[in-house]
């Protein structure tokens, strides 16, 4: 045993960051080649739409990313950010005020992720199941309560509400007599950029983010060294599941307009998103920084290939390559690291 | 010696099926080393786990410094001084060393974890055992085995440890690492922490024990002091001679027998290093040995389901090169994990199935699949072998475990396999069914086929075996012939000096 073996092995099982970097670059090259090509894409309105893509899928990315990290899943987060907004909206219907709705679809994320907790922590379902069982019972539990009708957020033009929009997604400054004639100030990014702080706190510097590590890296040793694993396995499902709340806040303030099938796939967006940045799906890596890059690969995608003007359906094709991609080279780092 | 810090009586322990302690005395003084020895499933591990508060005993007392305990959970036994360092490392490869050593009680302000105090404690604790060449911020995956010991050490060391069980603290330590070990070891010693070692490595014991306690099939048989005894005797008190076996007293192959397999030089990692030997025709070849010796790695290796370095495999005379299993099934070498769930059998298919599944390409009538000519092989084999089975069409999984063996047999029977091996084959299996593979084993082998088969359980050994291969350390230290005692075999397989 030397000093040296040390220093020697020190680069090793970096692949997080590294895979961040990289992730990070390709980011750059991307928006790059798009701001080459693309029609009028290097622009500010362009930048804005960017942002505007990247809300809702980053609240439930930036949420997931610790159930992942624990080495589980959560296929339930479009549905339930969906269900979540339902209920909300419901009850602003039924009189609530719109400040205490809003509050009501976190709370109902949060509920649909306790429930996934417990279900995974203490009746030890596997998380694929389980979160499936969930993803199941809030598409269905919001087709029940919307009666299957298009639910509406309140538009920039509601007299009482419109505030809505203008706080999660834009803050719009007329500037001349033209509709078009308008500074947005993305006020969502600001939303984001707070959850991304508070995450990367929680993640980092809390016995949550480290139980999260832990379990993800080996949950018998953590169990073994007498934490209550049951216990805190259930946190990360419950910030996944507010994560989905605060998305579906925010795909109201981006979209307005709502019906229950709205959130199915966006959890697939989402788990790809968190892939990319360098997350592993085995558990015990991951990171929140990744994850936003991640996230932003994907709407710089989503917009970009638009302005190129190619359909929708093509970007689908790209992000699928882009994730497989991104773990095979991740695979690469690891079995190198292993030989 | 004072008082005990620890006095363990009448210890009961039930699995289902089995009594793994049975009536167990253990007891331990500050400052002391005591060696647990016994064979593979004498009930040592079962015993220190009631200990360290993994398993809850079902029966008996323990006395920790005067008082009677009650262990529910590990971080009961943690918080009054008990710790356990387990044989497969138990870490969390992704996190810094400080965090290992303080998972479940970190240093913090407020909700904030205070990483900064924890490196400072994980720095002195290291110190404390002369690592402090090992970074606590350093992630445990990029430590070496040695160093990963260490750390855990380090762990224990953090509770305020009175109590250190090292479950085969050195089995993945190089000799250098060892004698640092042991120098920690001391130290602890001086310090007044007991310490319970196991191990199967008797110069180890003798190196650093003070009393060794023995128990066999769960039952304590007796503690010695290491000064007062030598190493047979206490190899003596670990195999017992109560039990008696019916056991080949000679081989039944003649000398000129055909050579039908040759492995020569077989190297693969750690644990198969120049493994060489020959298998007759009609020949059953037990290899023998304590866990972790390498026998599993050699026949896997041998069949090219691991990666080998170097070595030859010669087949009935010719040198067959073999990488991946297929290779091997098509030389006619069959092997017979010892988890029939997960590599031998699908286990939501029916006997029929099963058996003809290595060879499903002689079962086609056109491209379609006859089922009426894989019924009837299946039938077939299911009277030859007298499985017990309530028709073709039952599914493996209702089966007992020796049926779903003979099952596994037949499918390679079918298969034209001459080499048959057999990793474990009863273990999990009781006592009846056992006779029955025994007896299955033994008719392969009166039909000429070829028969390796690795057991940890000396009687089966002896009752099989027409030679007895002894493996320890990835080595070969012997290979002895039929009628052998097992006290030999026992030496053997602890001889690490090979």
């Amino acid at each position: 045993m030397t000093v040296t073996e040390t220093t020697k092995k020190k680069s090793q099982l970096k692949g997080s960051s590294s895979q961040r970097l990289f992730a990070f670059i390709a980011l750059l090259a991307i928006y790059g080649v798009f701001a080459v090509f693309g029609n009028r894409f290097f622009t500010y309105n362009t930048f804005i739409n960017i942002l505007d893509q990247s809300y809702y899928i980053g609240f439930l990315a930036v949420g997931v990313t610790f159930v992942i990290i624990t080495g589980g899943i959560d296929l339930s987060l479009g549905t339930v950010a969906m269900c979540s907004a339902m209920f909300g909206l419901i009850a602003f219907k039924a009189g609530v005020p719109f400040v205490l709705s809003l509050l009501i679809i976190a709370l109902a994320g949060i509920t649909f992720g306790l429930l996934n907790g417990v279900l995974v922590s203490y009746l030890k379902l596997p998380a694929f199941i389980a979160t499936m069982g969930t993803m199941m019972i809030a598409l269905g539990t919001s087709a029940i309560i919307s009666n299957v009708q298009t639910q509406h957020f309140p538009s920039r033009a509601d007299p009482v509400n419109g505030w809505f929009k203008s706080v999660f997604q834009n803050f719009e400054v007329i500037t001349g007599p033209n509709p078009a004639d308008k500074f947005r100030v993305p006020s969502g990014a600001f939303w984001l950029i707070g959850t991304i702080i508070l995450a990367i706190i929680v993640l980092n510097k809390t016995r949550v983010g480290r139980y999260t590590f832990a379990i993800g890296s080996n949950e018998e040793a953590v169990r073994l060294s007498g934490v209550e694993v049951r216990k805190w396995k259930i946190i990360p499902y419950a910030i996944s599941g507010l994560g989905s709340g605060l998305a579906g806040i925010m795909y109201g303030a981006t979209f307005t307009t709502i019906y229950p099938q709205s959130g199915q796939g966006l959890e697939l967006d989402a788990i790809a998103a968190v892939v990319i940045g360098g997350t592993s799906l085995s558990g015990g890596v991951g990171s929140i920084l990744g994850t936003v890059i991640g996230v932003f690969i994907m709407s710089v995608l989503q917009v970009g290939l638009l302005s190129l003007g190619v359909q929708p359906h093509y970007q689908k094709v790209l992000t699928g390559v882009v994730v497989i991609v991104a773990v095979f080279i991740d695979i690469q780092q690891h079995s190198r690291r292993e030989t | 010696m004072t008082e005990p810090i620890l006095t363990m009586d009448n210890i009961d322990k039930r699995f289902p099926g089995v009594h793994a302690l049975n009536d167990v005395h253990f007891d331990l003084y500050p400052g002391e080393v005591h060696a647990l020895v016994g064979e593979n499933g004498a009930g040592k591990s079962t015993l220190m786990k009631i200990l360290a508060g993994i398993y809850t005993k079902d029966g008996g007392t323990i006395t920790y410094d005067g008082r009677p305990i009650e262990l529910s959970n590990t971080r009961e036994a943690q918080d009054i001084g008990i710790s356990i360092i387990h044989q497969e490392l138990n870490m969390m490869n992704h996190l810094t060393v400080a965090q290992n050593m303080f998972i479940g009680k970190e240093s913090r302000r407020g909700i904030f974890l205070d990483d900064r105090a924890d490196n400072e404690k994980a720095a002195a604790v290291l110190a404390q055992l002369g690592m402090q060449s090992i970074d606590p911020r350093e992630t445990v995956a990029n430590l070496t085995v040695g160093r990963q010991q260490m750390v855990e050490i380090g762990k224990a060391l953090t509770y305020n440890s009175k109590i250190l069980i090292l479950d085969e603290p050195t089995a993945a330590l190089s000799d250098q690492e060892i004698d640092y070990l042991f120098g920690i070891i001391r130290e602890l010693q001086d310090d007044g922490v007991a310490m319970i070692y196991i191990s199967h490595r008797m110069d180890e014991i003798w190196r650093i024990s003070d009393r060794i306690t023995v128990l066999r099939d769960g039952e304590y048989i007796g503690t010695v002091k290491t000064k007062e005894v030598k190493q047979d005797k206490v190899i003596q008190m670990m195999v017992g001679r109560t039990i008696f076996v019916e056991t080949k007293s000679e081989s039944a192959i003649p000398a000129d027998a055909e050579t039908v397999l040759e492995v020569r030089g077989l190297n693969a990692g750690r644990m198969v290093q120049d493994v060489s030997f020959d298998l007759k025709r009609g020949e059953i070849l037990c290899i023998a040995g304590l866990m972790g010796a390498g026998r599993t790695e050699t026949v896997r290796a041998l069949f090219g389901a691991d990666k080998k370095e170097s070595g030859e495999i010669i087949v009935e005379g010719s040198p067959v090169h073999i990488v991946t299993p297929a290779d091997a099934v098509r030389a006619g070498i069959s092997y017979l994990s010892e988890d029939r769930k997960r590599y031998g059998l699908a286990m939501g298919m029916n006997v029929a199935e099963n058996s003809v599944m290595a060879c499903y390409e002689n079962y086609l009538n056109g491209p379609f699949i006859d089922q009426s000519k894989i019924n009837a092989e299946a039938e077939r084999y299911v009277e030859k072998l007298e499985t017990r089975t309530p028709g073709v069409n039952q599914l493996v999984r209702n089966l007992s475990g020796g049926n779903q063996q003979k099952v596994v047999v037949a499918k390679w029977l079918i298969r034209n396999s001459n080499i048959f091996i057999f990793d474990e084959p009863t273990r999990g299996i009781d006592v009846g069914a056992k006779n029955e593979i025994y007896k299955l084993i033994h008719e392969l082998a009166a039909e000429g086929k070829s028969i390796i088969v690795i057991s940890s359980e000396l009687p089966e050994v002896l009752r099989l075996a027409d030679r007895i291969v002894v493996m320890a350390e990835g080595r070969i230290t012997g290979i002895l012939p039929a009628g052998s005692s097992q006290e030999m075999i026992m030496n053997l397989a602890h001889d690490i000096s090979a």
